[in-house]
């Protein structure tokens, strides 16, 4: 744990700055494969009774069919829901959110909205998120939250009917998880592009540095 | 066919349906899932394992799925009541849904049907329907949900399974009320004993105020508005209180065996 601490201090001595400490990592990756079991899992699950006018392909399920993909989704939603907690705790606690996300402001997104649009953004300081990050950031575990308590809803629609009316029951929940499972991959297609364009993003979520 | 059709509701897929239909036969092809998961199992939850040795994904997931049952007894709560509903909100049609086509569902003889009762009960008498018919009857509706994942609201009408298990001198202590029924593939199901002591558990008789018609399992269907569809065992011929795990014909196939809601 000592790398919490040295995290986010400026380079004091003369060893490398690290820029994404252990416990990040580790929990990063382990959400990356629990996302993905989760995500190709849901998808044989929706194929069973879509909600719209469309089914995702067999070959991106998992699970074979529609017991298979329930089995993996119950089982990897424990993998994520843990990891998750730990992932929340140790974010607040370390103060991580606070340094990494906050302040978000309008002006600050739209400036830099746009110098990332004209290619300005600088990526110098990869400690140091720009807005546009921050929000993406910020924003992506709020829904991370809600696909696990819509997913909850859905799962227990009786046992935990509360959680399930703040989404409109059992079948507002349903749409709800199915956004939130869209906004993921859509947030995950931007984050993996941008991770390749800037490959020294990539190292540091691997080596730290 | 064309009956079929209409009385599906919209959002579920037929050809789904069709194909879970063929999957429940004892073939290959279901348990392709099992090396397919094998092997990306391996690779993402164990990476660093040889990913050609004996660990089984299959193996693993059925544990979990133990696990599963266990959690979700924990958090049942007995004094927890499913959602009720106004008549209005009752879905029309409501969806006719099996593994098989509405004319080759059970065809039940009333009259010389007879609901067989076994196990751990003190009174094994066998009940016609018109002695069930004569038992105290309330009317629930609830939401029906698929294991699919749509869903559709109805009105059951019958007996709370708790009274009939009073009434027959039942071991509420056992763990399993078991139900078989006249499907020709032997269709069977069994309900944990905190499930079928729950006060919306039902054992139905009438759909919407009408003797239940067949597409809805005359003349009983197990209605648990606790539970996923499948465990709503229609067309029922017996139970059986028991201590035993004895099996379910979508459980066996992979569902999760307590599957409540």
């Amino acid at each position: 744990m000592s790398a919490v601490t040295v995290s986010d201090e400026q380079a004091v001595s003369t060893k490398p700055k690290v820029i994404q400490p252990a416990w990040v990592r580790a929990l990063h990756w382990t959400n990356a494969v629990a996302m993905v079991l989760m995500i190709m899992s849901g998808w044989q699950i929706y194929n069973a009774s879509p909600l719209f006018g469309f089914t995702f392909p067999r070959s991106i399920t998992l699970g074979g069919w529609l017991a298979g993909g329930l089995l993996w989704h119950f089982a990897a939603m424990w993998l994520l829901m843990v990891n998750g907690l730990i992932y929340l705790v140790l974010g607040f606690v370390t103060g991580r959110f606070r340094r990494k996300l906050l302040p978000i402001t309008p002006e600050g997104v739209i400036s830099d909205t746009k110098a990332a649009l004209t290619g300005k953004l600088s990526h110098d300081d990869l400690s140091k998120y720009n807005y546009v990050q921050k929000l993406l950031y910020a924003g992506i575990i709020v829904v991370g939250i809600l696909i696990v308590l819509s997913g909850l809803a859905i799962w227990k629609p009786v046992q935990l009917q509360y959680l399930a009316a703040l989404f409109g029951g059992y079948e507002g929940a349903r749409y709800v998880h199915f956004f939130c499972m869209a906004a993921i991959v859509a947030f995950m297609v931007v984050h993996v592009a941008l991770a390749l364009l800037v490959p020294k993003s990539l190292r540091a979520m691997i080596i730290g540095r | 066919m064309a009956r079929m059709r209409k009385l599906l509701i919209p959002g579920v897929d037929k050809t789904l349906l069709v194909r879970d239909a063929i999957k429940t036969m004892p073939d290959l092809t279901r348990r392709r899932f099992i090396t397919g998961g094998a092997s990306l199992g391996a690779l993402t939850l164990l990476t660093g394992c040889d990913v050609t040795d004996s660990f089984s994904a299959e193996e693993m997931l059925k544990q979990v799925s133990k696990f599963n049952d266990g959690v979700q007894a924990l958090i049942f709560n007995p004094n927890a009541m499913a959602p009720t509903f106004p008549e209005s909100a009752i879905t029309k049609p409501f969806p006719f849904n099996a593994y098989y086509d509405l004319d080759e569902a059970p065809e039940v003889d009333g009259k010389t049907w007879k609901l067989e009762v076994r196990g751990l009960v003190e009174n094994k008498k066998s009940w016609t329907l018109d002695e069930l018919y004569q038992l105290p009857q309330v009317k629930q509706v609830t939401r029906h949900i698929c294991v699919e994942g749509w869903s559709a609201i109805g009105s059951w009408t019958g007996t709370p399974l708790r009274d009939f298990l009073k009434l027959i001198g039942a071991d509420t202590r056992a763990k399993y009320v078991w139900f078989q029924c006249a499907d020709k593939d032997g269709y069977n199901s069994p309900l944990d004993m905190p499930t079928a002591l729950h006060a919306q558990t039902q054992m139905t008789f009438k759909f919407g105020d009408e003797i239940l018609p067949r597409a809805y399992g005359f003349p009983m269907k197990i209605r648990v508005p606790t539970k996923l569809g499948f465990k709503n065992p229609k067309y029922v011929i017996s139970m059986e209180v028991t201590n035993d795990y004895k099996g379910g014909f979508w459980e066996d196939q992979g569902y999760n065996s307590f599957s409540g809601s």
